[in-house]
C-alpha cells in the first residue's frame, strides 16, 4: 500500500454541490461530494441513470460551475483556473464528439490545433490514435455516415488526442460491440499502466469491476460507497447454494451451517435449499460440506456465486442497479 | 463512508501532455478554420451563396428610381452588401444548435479554446463568404453605372466585418439561450432581422419617415454602419459619418463578444 498523505491529490472536491433549476423545481443533482483521487487512480463512478455521474464530471472538466463546494483537477481551480484545467484534461462526454458534418480526421486535427499542438506532432498522434482505434478507414468521411460504435471510438480518440494527464469518460463503452468494449478496456488498461489518472462512468457493473480499481457507487447525488470492487463484494460475501434430500434435511442443514460458520452470515431455507450468503463462502464451502455429510445431512447440490457489483448496490440501496438503470433510461436525453 | 487505500501502483507517466497555451488569434483561426473546412468540401453550395445577392440585385435594381445626381446602384449596392452581412451573420447560431446537441459543442467548450474565440471564429465563417459575395457584386456592377473606389471599398470591409462579428456573436448567444429548441432561435431571429433592415434605409430611404420611425432608425446601430459604407463605397470618407460607422460596428461587436461569452459560460 501507498501512502498519499504528503502527495496532493490530483483530484480534490470538497462539498461539491450542483443543482439545476428548471421553473419551479430544483433537482439536486450532486450534493456535498468530498472526493480524493490520487495520480494514477483509475476509478469507476457506479451507479443508475440520474444519480449525478455526468453532472459531477461536468463541474470537474469545467463544463458547468459548482452551486457551491470546490474542486480542483491536477493542481488547478475548475472555476478560477478553467483554461489550466481544460489543457490538463481529456474529456469524452456521453454525446458525440465529433460534429456530423466534418470528418473525423479533421475533428481531430482542429482538436490538436485547440491544444496548440504543431501540425507534425499532431498528425503523427492523429495516425496513431485512428490505428489504435481502427479507425484508418473511416477518418476521411462524414461522421454522420459512420456507425454509432464508429463514432463512439471516434469520441475516444478525440479525447485522448492531447496526452491528457486526467482522462474524464463519461459512459465510453456505450455503442459499442463487445471486441471494441474489449479493445477499449485494453487502451484504457495502457493508460492506466502509464500513470493517467481516469475517472470513468458506467452502468455496466462487469466494467467497473474488470477495470476499476476503485469503485465510487453513486445513488440521488450522493456517494453510497467508496473502495475497491473486490473489497466491495468480500463485505457482502459470497453466496453458497446447497441442495437436500428433503426439506428436513435442509432445515437441519441450515441450523448446523449457522453454528459453524463465522462472520456476518445470512441464512435462509427454501424448500430443499438453502442459501448462505458469508463472507468468503468459497473457501468456507468444501469445509462445509463435508461437516454436513458427517452429521448426517449430506448436501446433494452445490454452487458458490462470488457476489457482482450488482449484489452490491441492491445490498446498498435496497434497489438492482440494473432496474434503476432500466426504469429512466427513456427519459434521459442524449446531452443528459 | 469507507476511508479508502489505494493499491500500490504508483506509475509515474512517461507521456507527457502534448497541450501548450495558445492565443486568441491563433484560437480564432482554429476555429474558423474548423467551420469552413465541410464548407470548402462542397464547393457548389459556397457558388450558389456567392450568386445568390446578384439573383436579389438583379431583380431589384430595375426598379431603383432615377437619381438625379449620382446612379441609383452606387446609392444601392452599399447597402445590399451590408444586408448581405446581416443576413450571414445572423445564421451564425444556426449549425449550432445541432452541435449542442449531438455534443461537438460541449467537446469545444471543453477544450482550451478561449471563450471569445469560440465565438469570433463561428461569426468569421459567416464573414468570409460575405466579403466574396462583395466582390462578386463589386466585380457584376462595376461596369455599369457603378464607379469602384477600392481604398473605401477596403475600409468598408473592416467596418462590416466588425459589425458582422458582433452579430454573429448575438446569434451564437441566441443558439446557445435556445438550447436545442431550434424554433426558438428561428423565430427570434427572423424577427429581428427585418426591422433591423427596414430601419436602417438598406432598401428604401428614410427621409420623408414619421418621428417615430426616424427615431428608431437613429437608435439603430446599422444605420450608421450603412451610411459609412455609402460614402467609402463612393470614394469619400467624411470623417464623422466613417467614425460613427465603425463605433456603430466596434459597439455592436464588443457587446456581442460579452453577451456571448456570458451565454456560453452561464449555460448548462
Ligand atoms: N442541464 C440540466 N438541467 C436540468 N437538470 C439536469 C441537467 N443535467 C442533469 N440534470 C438532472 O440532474 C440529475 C443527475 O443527472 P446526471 O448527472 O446526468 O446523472 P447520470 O449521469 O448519473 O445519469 C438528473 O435528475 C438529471 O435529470
Ligand atoms: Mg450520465
Amino acid at each position: 500500500m501507498t501512502n498519499h498523505t504528503n502527495q496532493r491529490p490530483v483530484i480534490r472536491t470538497e462539498a461539491l454541490t450542483r443543482h439545476f433549476t428548471r421553473g419551479k423545481k430544483t433537482v439536486e443533482a450532486v450534493r456535498g461530494l468530498d472526493l480524493e483521487i490520487h495520480q494514477g487512480e483509475l476509478v469507476a463512478f457506479l451507479g443508475p441513470n440520474g444519480a449525478g455521474k455526468s453532472t459531477t464530471l461536468r463541474m470537474l472538466t469545467t463544463l458547468i460551475p459548482p452551486t457551491s463546494g470546490t474542486a480542483e483537477v491536477a493542481g488547478h481551480d475548475v472555476v478560477r483556473s478553467r483554461a489550466a484545467v481544460r489543457r490538463s484534461i481529456g474529456y469524452v462526454g456521453q454525446g458525440n464528439a465529433a460534429a456530423f458534418v466534418q470528418r473525423g480526421r479533421d475533428e481531430l486535427m482542429s482538436q490538436a490545433r485547440a491544444h496548440g499542438i504543431p501540425r507534425a506532432a499532431a498528425k503523427a498522434r492523429i495516425d496513431e490514435l485512428l490505428s489504435a482505434f481502427d479507425l484508418q478507414e473511416y477518418a476521411d468521411r462524414p461522421v454522420q455516415t459512420l456507425s454509432g460504435g464508429q463514432r463512439r471510438r471516434l469520441d475516444i480518440a478525440i479525447g485522448l488526442l492531447n496526452h491528457p494527464e486526467v482522462l474524464f469518460l463519461d459512459e465510453p463503452s456505450t455503442g459499442l460491440d463487445p471486441q471494441n468494449r474489449a479493445n477499449l478496456q485494453e487502451q484504457i488498461r495502457r493508460l492506466h499502466e502509464d500513470g493517467t489518472t481516469i475517472v470513468l462512468t458506467t452502468h455496466y457493473l462487469e466494467e467497473a469491476d474488470a477495470l476499476a480499481g476503485r469503485v465510487i457507487v453513486v445513488d440521488h447525488g450522493v456517494v453510497i460507497a467508496d473502495d475497491t470492487a473486490s473489497r466491495l463484494k468480500e463485505k457482502l460475501g459470497d453466496l453458497v447454494l446447497l441442495g437436500f434430500g428433503t426439506e428436513a434435511d435442509a432445515t437441519t442443514a441450515a441450523t448446523r451451517a449457522e453454528s459453524v460458520l463465522s462472520g456476518p452470515t445470512l441464512i435462509e431455507r427454501a424448500g430443499t435449499q438453502v442459501s448462505i450468503r458469508t463472507p468468503r463462502g468459497a473457501d468456507s464451502a468444501p469445509a462445509l460440506a463435508i461437516d454436513l455429510a458427517a452429521h448426517g445431512t449430506p448436501a446433494i447440490r452445490m454452487e458458490v456465486h462470488s457476489p457482482t457489483l450488482d449484489d452490491v448496490f441492491l445490498d446498498l440501496t435496497g434497489r438492482s442497479l440494473r432496474e434503476s438503470a432500466d426504469s429512466t433510461t427513456q427519459t434521459e436525453g442524449a446531452a443528459a | 463512508m469507507t476511508t479508502l487505500t489505494v493499491p500500490a501502483t504508483r506509475v509515474r507517466r512517461t507521456t507527457q501532455p502534448l497541450s501548450k497555451p495558445t492565443g486568441f488569434l491563433t484560437d480564432t483561426w482554429t476555429v474558423l478554420v474548423r467551420e469552413l473546412t465541410p464548407k470548402l468540401r462542397q464547393p457548389a453550395s459556397m457558388l450558389f451563396a456567392m450568386v445568390q445577392p446578384l439573383v436579389f440585385l438583379g431583380l431589384f435594381a430595375p426598379l431603383l428610381p432615377a437619381v438625379e445626381n449620382g446612379s441609383a446602384l452606387q446609392w444601392f449596392v452599399p447597402g445590399i452588401v451590408v444586408m448581405t452581412a446581416l443576413m450571414g451573420a445572423s445564421m451564425t447560431g444556426a449549425d449550432l444548435t445541432a452541435e449542442i446537441r449531438s455534443g461537438s459543442h460541449e467537446r469545444l467548450l471543453v477544450s482550451p479554446l478561449s471563450r471569445p474565440s469560440l465565438l469570433v471564429g463561428r461569426a468569421l465563417k459567416e464573414v468570409v463568404p460575405v466579403l466574396f459575395q462583395a466582390a462578386v457584386i463589386l466585380v457584376v456592377v462595376t461596369p455599369f453605372s457603378f464607379d469602384l473606389h477600392l481604398g473605401g471599398v477596403l475600409v468598408g470591409a473592416v467596418i462590416v466585418s466588425l459589425f458582422a462579428i458582433g452579430l454573429g456573436a448575438f446569434s451564437f448567444a441566441l443558439a446557445t439561450a435556445a438550447k436545442e429548441q431550434d424554433w426558438i432561435f428561428w423565430t427570434v431571429q427572423q424577427m429581428l432581422i427585418f426591422p433591423l433592415l427596414l430601419l436602417s434605409g438598406v432598401l428604401l430611404p428614410l427621409d420623408g419617415a414619421p418621428g417615430w420611425l426616424t427615431f428608431l432608425s437613429d437608435i439603430n446601430p446599422m444605420t450608421y454602419v450603412v451610411e459609412a459604407e455609402r460614402a467609402l463605397f463612393a470614394g469619400e470618407f467624411p470623417a464623422d459619418v466613417v467614425i460613427s460607422g465603425f463605433v456603430a460596428a466596434a459597439v455592436v461587436a464588443a457587446a456581442g463578444v460579452l453577451v456571448g461569452v456570458r451565454t456560453m459560460e452561464r449555460s448548462s
